[in-house]
């Protein structure tokens, strides 16, 4: 099949969603529609059976080229309550590692009637490639590739928003910490644009701040105070130890004594803010335990809204099937 | 388009309704749209005490394959323990079955109810399953083309009517 150019990836023609690549380019009425569809999937947890049949009889492949125990779990746990039949696959310890190129894998795994991928990998565009290579009934959703896009952890952030929140309208977001290598801090960007939240600001340290965030509307700032004073929303990103290493940040300590959330320093924002975090989180570096534990803290429920939030985008991706 | 007079068929579900559950303490669940305006209305007038149970059926539809997800899911919220319990199952118009299925489905993944009734304002024929009403408003004979359609105004009067169907 030819590539078309000038038509979004993720969607059919009829302009449903057929992927989830990436939160930029997603139309809002698509995000919407994730987010009000998963209000539905809240709910079935607390009910004597946790499933519903609406996948009963597809196959989820879960292929996580790059480890991650709570998004392959949160996906699974996704995929088994929709019924669907769940197979993960522990890349990097087979074929792959055998030398197998990454499309040799898809092929053989579609052979194996794959419905559709859940795909984590360490290189940006990844499942953009397979998306293009698979067969058109199959479906393929990011779970977060290289620095690129994580647009599942994106929508579980705007659903977490909303459901404290209620509207987009009059917010002020501050996303906090290593943005420059954050696919957390892009699909979360991308979105609360897209939802239209007025006041987007990228708090860090210039070394981890990324170029191109004036164009997107997003306010700089370098002081932590500065970005989270009247903020109804704080995200805090986690720092990768590797950072520490190089040459972009001095110490943890300092990094801390900079950018880390503490309760005096969380009494700038709003007092009804919420605190949320991508997990896992490095208590003490980039958040106060005091701050992580306390009652302004939506982790958790994050972590809740995430099982849905999958839920929908995987059935809503699998309702396209017979339109593509 | 013809238009039926939708409440005094309305008028007719609750008496026979009532005569039927008369001495049992029943729950009712509506299915959503119309199932639900009309267990609400029933719960009323038939004074159940407990919150009307709502189903939205979409995660349990058979053509989920052929025709995808409903674009507009509602939450399901059944207040009351499905365990046990006698239940009502109310829905604007009978035809297939399939709602009514898939409803049931539904229920059983709350828990195992002692027993179901089912109370339809319309029954319009054309069963592709078996499944019969417990009571009915009204019996009517339409061709498939037709569609039957509950809706409700501000003042909460409902209204009945007969609209050829669009083609998709």
């Amino acid at each position: 099949m030819k590539p078309e150019f000038g038509r979004n990836p993720q969607l059919n023609r009829n302009g449903e969603l057929h992927h989830l690549l990436s939160i930029e380019g997603l139309p809002r009425a698509i995000i919407e529609r994730i987010l009000a569809t998963a209000d539905g999937f809240i709910n079935i947890a607390e009910r004597e059976v946790k499933n519903v049949p609406l996948l009963r009889g597809r196959s989820v492949f879960n292929l996580f080229f790059e480890n991650s125990t709570r998004t392959r779990t949160t996906f699974e746990i996704a995929a088994r309550r929709l019924s669907a039949d769940v197979f993960n696959l522990d890349i990097q310890r087979s074929s792959t590692a055998k030398g197998e190129s990454l499309l040799d894998t898809i092929n053989n795994l579609t052979a194996m009637q794959a419905d559709m991928f859940v795909v984590r990998h360490a290189t940006g565009g990844a499942p953009h490639l397979i998306a293009r290579h698979v067969a058109p009934h199959v479906h393929v959703i990011n779970a977060g590739d290289g620095r690129h896009a994580h647009p599942t952890q994106g929508l579980l952030d705007m659903y977490t928003i909303r459901h404290y929140k209620r509207d987009f309208a009059n917010l002020t977001v501050a996303i906090v910490g290593d943005i420059l290598h954050s696919r957390v801090a892009r699909s979360d960007l991308h979105a609360l644009a897209a939802l239209g939240v007025p006041e987007l600001r990228a708090v860090a340290p210039l070394t981890l701040l990324p170029d191109g965030l004036a164009s997107m509307g997003v306010r700089v700032c370098t002081r932590l105070d500065d970005g989270i004073r009247d903020a109804d929303v704080i995200i805090m990103l986690r720092l990768q130890n590797e950072r520490m290493r190089g040459a972009l940040l001095p110490s943890a300590q300092e990094y801390f004594r900079n950018y880390g959330l503490t309760p005096e320093r969380l009494q700038l924002a709003k007092p009804d803010a919420i605190v949320m975090h991508p997990g896992p989180m490095n208590r003490g570096v980039e958040i106060d335990s005091r701050v992580a534990d306390g009652t302004q803290s939506v982790i958790l429920p994050q972590v809740t809204f995430g099982i849905a939030v999958r839920m929908s985008v995987l059935s809503i991706a699998a309702s396209s099937q017979r339109m593509q | 388009m013809i238009e039926l007079d939708a409440e005094a068929v309305y008028r007719s579900l609750a008496a026979r309704l009532r005569e039927e559950v008369v001495g049992r303490d029943v729950r009712l669940v509506g299915v959503h749209t119309g199932g639900v305006w009309l267990a609400q209305r029933l719960r009323q007038d038939l004074h159940v005490p407990y919150e009307v149970g709502i189903l939205d059926i979409s995660f349990y539809r058979d053509d989920f394959s052929r025709s995808g997800l409903n674009p507009g899911v509602k939450p399901s919220s059944i207040a009351f323990d499905v365990e046990g319990a006698d239940i009502v199952l109310v829905d604007d118009v009978l035809n297939t079955g399939r709602t009514v299925r898939a409803a049931m489905n539904e229920l059983f993944d709350y828990g195992r109810p002692a027993r179901i009734d089912l109370a339809v304002l319309i029954d319009r024929g054309g069963r592709e399953l078996p499944v019969a009403p417990t009571v009915v408003g009204r019996v009517i004979e339409v061709p498939p083309e037709v569609s039957v359609v509950l809706t409700r105004d501000d003042d909460g009067r409902l209204h009945l009517t007969l609209e050829r169907r669009r083609e998709a």
